[in-house]
């Protein structure tokens, strides 16, 4: 318990601090409304919030299927965290899962879903995975940082899957590009309206991640990697396979992320689909810690966010962007955790979050870990 | 082949860790540290059985195996390297400054184990600055100075001035 709470304490804590200041910006913002100042107003819409999240069958379904693609991101950039890298690709990796699982899917629409869900669901998953190869590649043989070469890749995928949708694969008789139907590659509901087979997959995701970073040689050198370069190449491991192997995984599980999105939500590829599952991913990884349990429950309190939105802007009005605020402010608290320190005076001693070292440090200062030789 | 770095923090140690994974660092995807499938899978039976034998044999002062390298004093971070890279079936052992920045004690006890060593039939590389640690281990001794070897001398004719000054100056004055 005390060792949960040594590693827990200061997400849980920035996510009260968060809540707080956030109930000031509600009231703040309900002087300039018809009803005028509202001091109660955070209490109301905060209950309508958990209410939208979990107050019903559908709420839970809701916040069940947002969370299932935060948390194959969330593990995506967890990952490479461990390993000391930063990707910001998952948004990109994203959609060329999502774009493959649609192709693939909508060629096997006719067939039987035993067949054409695993493929697509393959597919995906091999989409992301070679997404992320090339930035893991490129730095592990030129040190090219993968902070720019994700970065740009997101555009590239954007940009190049348009062009795949508007001139390669679009099917016909819609009024505007999309990839076609799938049919019977769809993912199969489980419960209820939309609880779909890729929720108790990435759950399944998180414990093939926590055994493979846990239990296995590959992510003890993951992990060394990351904690400390010098002395993996020291130990005789390969920065540069364990370099382009991470990223490949994360970009692997980002792809699994869009597959899923695609073949149990979604169900069709068009321009302009969101991939705010991506950013919002590096937010999930850092709230969770990179720790595939951490990120687990992270990802259930942001969908939760998504979920229960919409009834907080229906019942109290106030605007589903207040949720962006509250995410942003969990992150700052969690980058500033000296805030959270003082305010709750925590005495636990300050463990060294190296994720967010990796943000910051790997960027500014020299020498990329596990990068060039 | 072992090699002990001269620089504990940098090389020889993940401070993050526990000292049951730094006692198997450099062999972590050897058997019995890693059997099944392509070696994938960690032995942490073998893991904890080494460490608790090595902290033992070795005197590493520590509250338990599962403590973080870093929480222990230099000399017995030094220690856990030390008693990772000595074993018994080596053929070849290099050690670059072994005892760099240590309590007396300590240096006391990996002098007796670099000893042993030589003793057990193991060829030692010893890099050091230390004259008093060159000329108190050493059977042959090599001194080098900006990147050449100036003098050679087997341990008995080495006399602690001469290899000093060779050391300083690399002979231009000798």
């Amino acid at each position: 318990m005390r060792r949960i709470w040594r590693v827990a304490s200061i997400p849980l804590l920035s996510i009260v601090l968060a809540f707080i200041v956030a109930a000031v910006v509600i009231v703040v913002s309900s002087v300039f409304t018809s009803t005028g100042l509202d001091v109660f107003l955070p209490i109301g819409a905060y209950g309508s919030l958990l209410a939208g999240a979990f107050g019903s069958g559908t709420g839970i379904s809701n916040t069940l299927v947002a969370a299932a693609p935060l948390i194959l991101g969330g593990l995506a950039v967890g990952l490479g965290f461990k390993a000391g890298l930063f990707n910001i690709g998952v948004a990109g990796q994203f959609l060329v899962g999502a774009f493959a699982a649609a192709v693939v899917g909508a060629r096997l629409a006719d067939t039987s879903g035993i067949v054409g869900v695993p493929i697509a669901m393959i597919a995906g998953a091999l989409g992301g995975a070679a997404f992320g190869f090339i930035p893991g590649f490129l730095k592990a043989r030129t040190g090219a940082h993968e902070v720019v070469t994700t970065i740009m890749l997101n555009n590239a995928a954007v940009l190049l899957l348009t062009w795949a949708v508007n001139d390669l694969v679009r099917a016909p008789g819609f009024s505007f590009p999309r990839t076609g139907e799938i049919g019977n590659s769809a993912l199969p509901i489980l419960l209820g309206r939309n609880v779909h087979l890729g929720i108790p997959l990435a759950v399944i995701a998180v414990f093939a991640v926590r055994w493979l970073l846990d239990r296995t040689t590959t992510g003890f050198e993951i992990r060394t990697a990351g904690q400390n370069p010098n002395a993996a190449r020291y130990a005789g491991m390969r920065p540069v396979v364990i370099t382009t192997l991470t990223m490949t995984l994360s970009g692997l599980l980002a792809g699994i992320a869009g597959a899923i999105q695609m073949l149990g939500v979604i169900g069709f590829y068009a321009p302009g689909i969101t991939a705010s599952v991506g950013f919002d991913s590096i937010a999930v990884a850092l709230l969770g810690r990179s720790d595939p349990i951490g990120i687990l429950f992270a990802a259930l309190l942001f969908g939760a966010f998504r979920a229960g939105a919409p009834l907080m802007q229906i019942e109290t009005s106030v605007p589903i962007e207040i949720i962006d605020i509250i995410q942003a402010l969990v992150i700052l608290f969690l980058a500033a955790d000296l805030i959270v320190r003082r305010v709750f005076r925590v005495r636990t001693p300050k463990p060294v979050i190296s994720e967010l070292a990796t943000v910051t440090q790997t960027w500014a200062g020299g020498t990329p870990p596990g990068g060039t030789t | 082949m072992a090699f002990v770095p001269a620089d504990r923090h940098r090389f020889g140690l993940v401070l993050t860790y526990p000292l049951d994974d730094n006692l198997a660092l450099t062999r972590y995807a050897e058997p019995p540290f890693a059997g099944g499938l392509a070696r994938l899978v960690r032995n942490f039976r073998a893991i904890t059985e080494n460490a608790v034998r090595l902290v033992k044999e070795f005197d590493v002062r520590t509250p338990s195996v599962k403590a973080s390298a870093g929480t222990l004093s230099g000399g017995n971070q030094q220690k856990v390297v030390v008693a990772r890279e000595f074993r018994h079936d080596l053929k070849l052992l290099i050690l670059d400054q072994p005892t760099r920045g240590l309590d007396v004690g300590s240096i006391e006890f990996i002098h007796k184990q670099v000893v042993a060593r030589r003793d057990d039939g193991v060829a030692i590389l010893l890099v050091s600055a230390e004259l008093d640690e060159v000329l108190d281990l050493s059977d042959r001794i090599l001194v080098m100075f900006r990147g050449r070897v100036v003098g050679t001398f087997p341990a008995d004719q080495a006399q602690r001035e001469k290899v000093g000054l060779l050391m300083a100056t690399g002979g231009a004055r000798a």
